[in-house]
């Protein structure tokens, strides 16, 4: 039998390491100009920490890698973390509730079944997150923070789209729905089935104008959530107060010249979200989303404290980043050993050292193999008087060198 | 073992409760199959009637997952099963075919009539941990889940689950034969998960690929064409139930005895102790027994089950195998449960066997095997046990590799060596391994009936320490 990754699994080869490196580097630079600190959360959670909250939906909970630990003769299970948000409101209720505001980044690998095996079941994000804060004005910075994610990655046909929990779930109690016929409502939603909430009847006929209204238009500015408000005098009052912020968060981003779509059922999956909720789309594929999340840290427990963020999702945006070449022939130098007598490689390992000390990148080999993806190859013969013999690959010249000194000299001149 | 199959259409056949009614199904619709009926003691038929089709008997439990893993093309179980595996995994090569139009009774999630919980609502409002027991735990998760339950832990057992509620589990999923059969348990029934009928199931390559109309068409006769049951998603959350709620007693000490094979020489050796119990005998199953001692709570369970149950608390002491305490090591290494001592009856080999034919005999010349054989025929050795995790270890301990476990439920020794290779299993005299034409070659352990214990509870208040230490020592008196 043949040694077979997991099915579902995937390996990162040196060209995918570049990419995913890329977009780490990016994010993490982003994240610390804007004043984030990097945090790490556990692979291993409990699954009660992804009940408790009642938000996440039964099918999501179902491909939960979730098993009895060696101690958990209690019934106690844990999870292989399938969300990145939510250990993170752990670590925050945790060890920073104290802090009045906390502006965390991540980035980390989550788990969730997939059943055909063709998807990845292992899948990269990096997350940021703000608890504490004043309303509007970080919902408009996760919002800002993963575009220049995004635009400093050279991701081009980017598509922001918005929408609202909050208005979600006032048209949802507008429609005065049983409890039990509610829950399977909003996990129709969730998994993105907005077509229910279109035929869900009503016995106001208002309701169903708005619900329609809103799920057929898409707006490109603030404008279009001042006409809602005002071809909809009657809505109730939650509906309004939602509206509002969304239109306080609208009109910001129209000041700040950041392009959006308002698409109330462009979003699935915004399961423990309560205001505003958002999602990039590269090409036409969503890499990434976020939004604002109230009541998750209280309903875990912790301090009635509000919340907003977003993760990036670091696989569609590998597959969509060009490959960037290694640059070994810039500046990459080969030290190569004539022999493998002790002499020799010992000399290598010497030459190697000072250069790596001088700041440049150097492999060995002693091989003998031809190699020109290299700036320079310094064959080492350990013979007196040209110990070394220096090619330069870019203007395929030669010269000799017989001391450590008269290397760096030669390579620094050029 | 792939040529064995090739060209041949194999049915499994469930034991026990849907025996007979299968039997007179098949017997109605020409199988040939004349040696399937209650007295046989033969697990592998052969039709009279088609010379392709062969028939094992299995555990029902087991057959969906036999069928999935393409062991067999068709077999006959259960819906309960059936939905207990692909509930959990909805991709599993099973597909249910039809439904026989017999069976009884439903599964249910059932709350203790003493309990506080008056109905569904109430299980998903609080912040409460639910303690949920079944022999069903893939159902019972599923169930748990669609009603968001903030916080439950399952207790898979293998049987009794009726027992546990209200002191050892708050609410159980369970088979019933209606709402008020389960009501004289005093239990509430809180919910109706699905109806138990016998099913017609097929591997899905077998029916994408094998010529089984034949067979299917002796069926088609007795085939419904209404649409089929299924697990139900929808929760009737709204239900309102009156519960009357009068108080059970704590006891101080908390005493698990076994059902099934061990219960007559436990009750046995009880009788020595002195200890009078009432309503633990031969022949007699009453699940809360009762003894002159008020401080005393006892309970009839499956032994399997006892010490998950101990390392919990549910129970101070128990009756059970040596057997099952080391397999719930095995799983729980640092469990508190402990063995106090033997009590010299129920002595079992725990043996690994493997069909006669096999040319190994020992473990190390199994290992010689399995790895001389060349690399890209070297399929898993298939390992059948009741004892999962104490097979685990003892392959992984033994350096056999590669190996994929087969859990069953008894009467393993019907799966060599068709569908399992090895076999780890529990022997008295060997006598039924020789009759199914297996070799013992190897003796993991031998196992006697013993009294086990939480470590954590012995260590507990002075009255319940005190109360202990004259349970112990009575029980001891016992030991011939």
């Amino acid at each position: 039998m043949k040694n077979q990754k997991c099915k579902g699994m995937q390996d990162l080869l040196p060209e995918d390491m570049l990419r995913f490196r890329r977009i780490e580097d990016v994010f993490r630079t982003c994240c610390r100009n804007w004043g984030y600190r990097e945090v790490r959360t556990p692979t291993l959670e409990y699954l009660h920490l992804f009940t408790a909250t009642g938000t996440l939906t039964p099918s999501m909970l179902s491909k939960v890698y979730s098993f009895l630990d060696w101690d958990g003769w209690s019934g106690e299970r844990v999870v292989l973390r399938p969300d990145g948000t939510i250990p993170v409101a752990r670590l925050y209720i945790d060890n920073l509730s104290g802090q009045e505001l906390a502006r965390l980044f991540y980035v980390t690998n989550i788990f969730a079944f997939e059943g055909t095996g063709k998807e990845n079941r292992e899948r990269w994000q990096c997350g940021a997150e703000v608890f504490g804060g004043a309303r509007f004005a970080p919902d408009v910075e996760v919002i800002l923070l993963a575009r220049e994610v995004i635009r400093r990655l050279g991701l081009s046909n980017i598509t922001l789209q918005l929408s609202h929990a909050g208005l979600v779930a006032a048209l949802l109690k507008d429609l005065k729905l049983s409890p039990g016929e509610e829950a399977k409502m909003i996990n129709r939603i969730l998994e993105g089935n907005w077509q229910a909430l279109t035929k869900a009847k009503s016995t106001n006929p208002e309701i169903e104008r708005l619900i329609a209204a809103l799920l057929g238009l898409k707006g490109k500015s603030s404008s279009f959530l001042h006409n809602v408000r005002a071809s909809f005098p009657r809505a109730s009052q939650d509906f309004k107060s939602s509206l509002e912020d969304l239109i306080n968060i609208t009109t910001l981003l129209d000041n700040l010249g950041c392009s959006y779509e308002i698409d109330i059922a462009a979003i699935h999956g915004f399961e423990y979200y309560t205001g505003i909720c958002f999602q990039f789309l590269a090409a036409g594929e969503n890499i990434g989303g976020g939004g604002r999340y109230d009541s998750l840290v209280p309903l875990m427990n912790g301090e009635d404290i509000p919340a907003c963020g977003f993760a990036l999702y670091v696989d569609p945006m590998m597959k969509l980043l060009p490959l960037e070449k290694e640059k070994k022939g810039e500046s990459g130098i080969l030290v190569q050993g004539k022999e493998s007598t002790s002499e020799i490689v010992k000399t290598c390992f010497a030459v190697a050292e000072s250069l790596r000390d001088a700041g440049y990148p150097v492999e060995l080999d002693f091989t003998g193999r031809k190699e020109s993806n290299y700036r320079w190859v310094i064959l080492v013969s350990g013979k007196e008087p040209s110990l070394f013999m220096l090619t330069d690959c870019i203007r395929r010249r030669r010269r000799d060198a017989a001391s450590m000194a008269e290397i760096l000299k030669v390579i620094s001149e050029v | 073992m792939k040529d064995y199959q090739t060209g041949y259409i194999k049915l499994a056949l469930p034991k026990g409760r849907f025996l007979s009614p299968t039997a007179s199904l098949l017997a109605e619709i020409g199988l040939g199959f004349q040696d399937y009926n209650d007295k046989t003691k033969q697990y592998r038929l052969r039709s009279t009637r088609f010379p392709g089709l062969s028939a094992k008997v299995l555990q029902e439990k087991d057959i969906s997952i036999q069928v999935a893993v393409g062991n067999y093309d068709l077999g006959i179980c259960g819906l309960d099963w059936i939905e207990e595996f692909l509930v959990k995994y909805p991709a599993g090569a099973v597909v249910k075919i039809s439904s026989l139009n017999y069976g009884e009774g439903s599964i249910h999630v059932v709350a203790s009539a003493e309990a506080e919980i008056a109905n569904l609502n109430e299980l998903s409002a609080g912040g409460n941990d639910y303690r949920i027991v079944t022999e069903y735990p893939n159902l019972a998760e599923a169930f748990a889940l669609n009603l968001r339950m903030r916080r439950f832990r399952i207790f898979p057992v293998w049987g009794a689950a009726e027992a546990y509620p209200p002191e050892n589990a708050d609410l159980a999923v369970l088979w019933g034969k209606s709402g008020a059969d389960i009501e004289t348990q005093g239990l509430i029934p809180l919910k109706r998960l699905l109806p138990v009928t016998a099913f017609l199931i097929a591997n899905r390559e077998s029916l994408e690929n094998k010529g089984l109309s034949q067979i299917l068409m002796c069926f088609s006769s007795k085939l419904t064409a209404e649409p089929q049951t299924s697990i139900e998603n929808g929760l009737d959350i709204s239900e309102e139930l009156k519960v009357p709620r009068p108080l059970w007693r704590a006891k101080t000490i908390n005493l698990a005895l076994p059902d099934g094979h061990q219960q007559a020489p436990t009750a046995q050796f009880l009788k020595r102790t002195g200890l009078n119990l009432q309503g633990y005998s031969e022949g007699v199953l009453n699940r809360r027994p009762s003894a002159d001692l008020d401080w005393l709570g006892i309970k009839v369970i499956r032994p399997q089950d006892m010490p998950l149950q101990v390392a919990n608390g549910n129970f101070d002491l128990a009756i059970t195998g040596e057997d099952w305490l080391r397999e719930h090591l095995c799983r729980f290494p640092s469990s508190p449960v402990k063995k106090l001592f033997p009590l010299g009856f129920g002595a079992v080999k725990i043996v690994a066997a493997v069909s006669q034919e096999m040319p190994v005999a020992n473990i190390d010349e199994l290992r010689s095997l399995v790895q001389g054989s060349p690399d890209h025929i070297r399929a898993p050795l298939k390992v059948a046990s009741e004892y999962i995790n104490i097979a685990d270890k003892y392959l992984r301990d033994n350096h056999i590799n590669p190996y994929k476990l087969i859990p069953t439920w008894g009467a393993s020794e019907a799966f060599l060596p068709e569908d399992a290779d090895v076999l780890i299993d529990n022997v008295q005299t060997g006598k039924t391994l020789k009759q199914h034409k297996l070799k013992i070659i190897d003796v993991l352990f031998r196992s006697w009936a013993c009294l086990i214990a939480n470590s954590d509870a012995i260590g507990a208040s002075s009255q319940k320490k005190e109360k202990l230490e004259f349970l112990t020592q009575k029980l001891r008196a016992g030991l011939e």
